[in-house]
């Protein structure tokens, strides 16, 4: 690893970020587009979310009895009725260590 | 009205939940570049320049597994290319900022920033110093990242292992979504997007994190297509 290839990751990610805030206005995204915006939280974060569950540290699937299922579930459920982040957060990491310090240990 | 200082502790205030995923998965992306075998200085330099929690990882990982230089940074430019989507919602609300302010806002966007920020900007729409909420947790993921990937560094991965606490990063990203589960149309979005992200998880250059959001994005416009 250099530091020039450092900077060149730097300054491409530096372009994803400034490129639609600092380069393009408003006035160009037709009315369809920033109502197809509106849904990019919910169309981006399960690719985050799901190989994060779904996938483990050696890029293949889980079982489906893994506590991270059902950690994930707990953090659904609580987080749908309180509204809070921690308390999603929290919630799903205590079921998952539960799972495997408690149950499967 | 609220004033500028206002604006940036609320910015504060939204996002700190979050650092309890940030500040270990900080931890982790710091120790990971040492365990590795990369000198200290080059570890916290991505931290500084790229800023970027899980295209540092990537980075890492592809570079230690004997990838070249111009495939690790494709990677790293690819995984990051969800920004563009970021700045397309948030170019609304930042319109009004001169050049110079949005070059510099620009560098602290970042997934969850962008997701408190733009939850509180739909709620606040005739605010005038709307922007400074923005700086505001923007600014506290990158102290919080700074300090966690150099506590990483110096320190090891002094948080165990076994803990798993990797899993806090899906579990932040359900507590942002978790309230659109009520929408129905949301609902489809985020499966979609879901279950793509897994279809196409060995996609290369990791780019199944922006082929998902597109599939999911068309799906969100033929929805609204149906709804007229």
């Amino acid at each position: 690893m250099t530091l020039t290839s450092i900077i060149f990751a730097g300054i491409l990610t530096y372009f994803t970020r400034m490129t639609m805030i600092a380069l393009i206005s408003r006035d160009m995204l037709g009315d369809k587009i920033k109502a197809v915006l509106e849904y990019v939280p919910s169309a981006v974060f399960p690719a985050i979310i799901f190989p994060g569950i779904f996938i483990n540290d050696f890029g293949t699937f889980i079982e489906m009895n893994d506590p991270k299922i059902f950690g994930a579930l707990v953090a659904v459920i609580v987080g749908y009725f309180s509204k809070n982040v921690i308390a999603t957060i929290s919630a799903g990491l205590v079921s998952y260590w539960f799972l495997i310090f408690v149950v499967f240990s | 009205m609220l004033s500028k200082k206002q604006l940036f502790t609320r910015g504060m205030v939204d996002i700190s939940p979050h650092m309890l995923s940030v500040i270990p998965f900080g931890i982790i992306c710091g120790a990971i570049g040492v365990e590795l075998g990369f000198n200290p200085y080059l570890v916290y330099a991505m931290s500084f320049i790229i800023f970027g929690g899980a295209s540092q990882i990537v980075f890492l990982q592809l570079l230690s597994g004997g990838a070249s230089s111009l495939v690790s940074v494709a990677s790293v430019g690819i995984i990051n290319s969800r920004h563009l989507l970021y700045g397309a919602v948030l170019s609304e609300y930042l319109e009004k900022l001169s050049f110079l302010k949005k070059l510099l806002i620009s560098y602290i966007v970042v997934d969850q920033g962008f997701a408190e920020s733009n939850k509180f900007f739909k709620k606040n729409k005739g605010e005038e110093f709307l922007y400074y909420h923005l700086i505001g947790t923007g600014c506290t993921l990158w102290v919080c990242w700074q300090i966690a990937t150099l506590s990483g560094i110096i320190l090891g991965s002094f948080v165990p292992e076994e803990l798993g606490l990797k899993f806090a990063i899906p579990l932040t990203f359900i507590a942002i979504i978790v309230q659109d589960l009520k929408k129905l149309d949301h609902v489809i979005v985020m499966i979609t997007c879901g279950l793509s992200s897994l279809l196409f998880f060995d996609a290369p250059f990791k780019s199944y994190i922006i082929i998902s959001p597109i599939i999911a994005l068309f799906v969100a416009a033929l929805l609204l297509g149906l709804k007229k």
